[in-house]
C-alpha cells in the first residue's frame, strides 16, 4: 500500500503544489488523480517515485518511508507511463522495453524474450520489434510505453496522463485494454489524467484535487457520482453525472418481457394475442429484425423494409443501466431490445420499466449508504 | 617546365606531405575543440545561468580574425603548428558548444522525465539518451568546424610557414607559378568536400532511428561560411 501522510510540496518560489495531502492507496486497484491544471497531481503521483521531493510529510511504501531505499531502486520497481510515451527514439522498440530489465542485469537475450512477451500483452505486433518509434502511430507508441513500464514486473505502475494525447478512438482503445490488462496482473496503478470520465471509467478509487493541491474527495467512482462533497466536485463532475452514474448500476434485474417478441413467420392468433401496440419482429435465427405496428402485421407479413429500427440492443447483465436505458432513448418506440451473447433476442423492456429499475437501484444504493454510515 | 604537382623545394613537402600536414594542423583542433565542448555543454546543459555567459564570451573569440590570434599566439607558442591549431580549436569549440547544447535541448521532456523514473542517474542519462539522441545536431556542429577549420589552416601560411597547403599560395606568388594557387585552391575545397561527405555518412550510420528524408536542423548560428572566411 502507497500511504500519503500529510504530504506537502512548496517550491523555493513560494508556489504551494501540494498541500498536506493524506491518502491510502490501495494495492492491486487503480487509484485515479483527477483535477484542472494546477491542482498538483503530476506533482503528488511524482513524490511517489521521489522525481519530486515532498517538503514535509511522508510517504510509506507497505508502511515503509520511501526515502529509506536508494532513489534508483526505488524508480525501478516502479514502472512509469507518460503523456506521449517518451520513448527513447535512438532505441528499438524491443530495446525500449528491455531497457529496465537491461540495466537490472539480466541477460540481452532474456531481455529481449520478455520484451516480446509484452508486446504481445499489450496488443502489438512482435513483426514491429525491431522498429523505431518514429515508425509507430501514437497510439502504438502509447502501447510500447505501457509494456515498457511492465518490463520488470513491478507491482507499481504510475501513469502520468497516458492517454490524453491521441484521438479519443484511440484513447477508448488504450482504455479497455489497460482494464484487461490490469485484470491478469493486479498491479497497483495510480493514474493521473485531467478528464473526468475516464477517471470513472477507470478509477476503483477517484481522488479529486483543486487548485492548489488541496484534496476536494476520494470515493470510488460511483459514490463520486451520487454524493460529490461540495459544489467544486459537482462542477468538475459536469452536468450529466446523474445519467453516468447508471454506469456503476449492473442491467440484470430489469423486467423483461417476451409478450411483443414474436417470429416473422408467426401464426396470425399469436399476434393477435399481443396486448401492445408494438411488436419486435424476429428472424429465423431470434436475431431482430424491428419493429412492427400490431394492427399492421395482423394483415400478414411486413416487407423487412417497412419494419421500424430498433436501434442497438443491450445485453443484460453486461451492460449497465445506462446503456438499457440509451438503448430505449434511442428506439423509436421507446422500448429497449435485450439480446444475448450471440445477438438472439431475449426480450424487450420499456422505458418506464428502466425508470422503475433506476428508482429501485437508488434507494437500494441509500440504504446501503446508511448502513455504511451507521 | 614544373608541373602542376611540383612544390618549391623550400616547403619540405611533398604535394601528398602537404595533403597530410593540412589535414592534421585542421582536424586535430576540431577533435580538441569537441573534446573541450562536451564538457562546457554539459556544464551549459545543467546550470542554465551559465549559457548565455558563455554564448557571449565564444561569440566574441569568433569574432577575433584568426591573423590576429597568430600574431598574441607567436608571443607564446613561436611560429609553429600549435600557434594555427589552438585558435581553430577556439573556433571549432565556438561552434560546437550551442550545438550539442541544442542538441541536447532538442531531447523532448518526456523522455528525459521517463529516463528519470526508469532509475537513470545524471551520468547514464547523458550518455545513453540525450548525446546518441543530439547526435545529429553535433554531427551538423562537426561539418561546419571542420570545412571552416580546413579553409582556414591556409592563413597559417602567413606566420612562418605553417600553411600547408596555404603556403602554395605565397610560393605561387613568390615563383610566379598560378597554377600552385589554383592547386591549393582546388585541394583544399576536395579536402572539405569528401570530410563533410564522411560526416555525412557518419551521421547515416549512427542514426537508423531518424525518419528518412528529414534533415537535422542547421546546427549552429554559424552555418553560413563566408567566402571570406580563409582570409579571416
Amino acid at each position: 500500500m502507497i500511504r500519503f501522510d500529510s504530504v506537502t510540496k512548496r517550491y523555493p518560489d513560494g508556489t504551494v503544489a501540494v498541500d498536506r495531502l493524506s491518502l491510502e492507496i490501495p494495492d492491486r486497484s487503480i487509484t485515479v488523480l483527477v483535477g484542472p491544471s494546477g491542482c498538483g497531481k503530476t506533482t503528488t503521483l511524482r513524490m511517489i517515485n521521489r522525481m519530486v521531493e515532498p517538503t514535509e510529510g511522508t510517504i510509506l511504501l507497505d508502511g515503509e518511508d520511501s526515502r529509506k531505499q536508494p532513489v534508483t531502486t526505488l524508480r525501478r520497481s516502479m514502472g512509469y507511463v507518460i503523456q506521449n510515451a517518451g520513448l527513447f527514439q535512438h532505441r528499438t522498440i524491443v530495446d525500449n522495453i528491455a531497457t529496465v530489465p537491461r540495466m537490472l542485469g539480466w541477460g540481452k537475450q532474456r531481455a529481449r524474450e520478455r520484451a516480446a512477451e509484452l508486446m504481445e500483452r499489450v496488443g502489438l505486433d512482435t513483426s514491429l520489434a525491431k522498429r523505431y518509434p518514429y515508425q509507430l502511430s501514437g497510439g502504438q507508441q502509447q502501447r510500447v510505453g505501457v509494456a515498457r513500464a511492465l518490463a520488470a514486473d513491478p507491482p507499481v505502475l504510475l501513469m502520468d496522463e497516458p492517454f490524453s494525447a491521441v484521438d479519443p478512438v484511440v484513447r477508448k482503445g488504450l482504455q479497455d485494454e489497460l482494464l484487461r490488462i490490469q485484470d491478469e496482473l493486479g498491479k497497483t496503478i495510480v493514474f493521473v489524467t485531467h478528464d473526468i470520465d475516464e477517471a470513472i471509467k477507470l478509477g476503483t478509487m477517484v481522488a479529486v484535487l483543486r487548485e492548489g493541491g488541496r484534496l476536494a474527495q476520494y470515493a470510488p467512482p460511483a459514490e463520486l457520482l451520487s454524493g460529490p462533497a461540495d459544489g467544486f466536485v459537482e462542477d468538475f463532475l459536469g452536468a450529466d453525472r446523474g445519467i453516468r452514474r447508471l454506469s456503476f448500476f449492473p442491467s440484470t434485474a430489469l423486467e423483461l418481457t417476451t409478450d411483443a417478441v414474436v417470429p416473422a413467420d408467426a401464426p396470425a392468433a399469436r399476434i393477435a394475442a399481443v396486448e401492445a401496440p408494438y411488436l419486435l419482429v424476429t428472424g429465423p435465427d431470434g436475431r431482430p429484425l424491428g419493429w412492427a405496428e400490431r394492427d399492421a402485421l395482423t394483415a400478414g407479413d411486413v416487407p423487412a423494409e417497412r419494419l421500424l429500427p430498433y436501434g442497438r440492443p443491450f445485453v443484460p447483465g453486461t451492460d449497465s443501466l445506462r446503456v438499457a436505458l440509451d438503448c430505449a432513448v434511442l428506439s423509436p418506440t421507446g422500448w429497449a431490445v435485450a439480446v444475448d451473447d450471440d445477438g438472439r433476442v431475449t426480450g424487450v423492456v420499456s422505458q418506464q420499466t428502466i425508470g422503475e429499475a433506476i428508482r429501485a437501484a437508488h434507494t437500494a444504493g441509500r440504504a446501503d449508504g446508511e448502513k455504511v454510515a451507521g | 617546365m614544373s608541373g602542376f604537382f611540383d612544390i618549391p623545394s623550400d616547403l619540405q613537402h611533398s604535394w601528398t606531405g602537404l595533403i597530410g600536414l593540412h589535414m592534421r594542423e585542421a582536424l586535430l583542433p576540431v577533435a580538441a575543440g569537441l573534446l573541450l565542448a562536451l564538457p562546457l555543454a554539459q556544464l551549459c546543459g545543467r546550470f542554465r545561468w551559465l549559457y548565455p555567459p558563455v554564448l557571449g564570451v565564444t561569440t566574441v573569440l569568433y569574432a577575433i580574425p584568426s591573423l590576429a590570434f597568430f600574431v598574441v599566439l607567436i608571443d607564446y607558442t613561436g611560429q609553429t603548428e600549435l600557434t594555427v591549431m589552438i585558435p581553430l580549436a577556439l573556433y571549432s569549440l565556438v561552434v560546437l558548444v550551442p550545438a550539442i547544447v541544442d542538441g541536447v535541448r532538442s531531447v523532448p521532456d518526456e523522455t528525459l522525465a521517463a529516463a528519470t523514473a526508469m532509475g537513470f542517474g545524471p551520468v547514464r542519462r547523458y550518455l545513453q539518451v540525450q548525446l546518441p539522441i543530439a547526435a545529429p545536431a553535433i554531427i551538423a556542429g562537426l561539418r561546419v568546424a571542420t570545412a571552416s577549420s580546413i579553409s582556414l589552416v591556409s592563413v597559417g601560411a602567413l606566420i612562418g610557414n605553417q600553411g600547408a597547403l596555404g603556403n602554395l599560395l605565397a610560393a605561387a606568388q613568390k615563383y610566379d607559378r598560378p597554377e600552385l594557387a589554383v592547386n591549393a585552391v582546388v585541394t583544399m575545397a576536395v579536402l572539405a568536400i569528401l570530410c563533410d561527405a564522411l560526416l555525412v555518412l557518419l551521421r547515416i550510420l549512427v542514426t537508423p532511428w531518424m525518419p528518412r528524408g528529414t534533415r537535422p536542423r542547421p546546427a549552429a548560428r554559424r552555418e553560413e561560411i563566408s567566402p571570406e572566411g580563409a582570409v579571416r
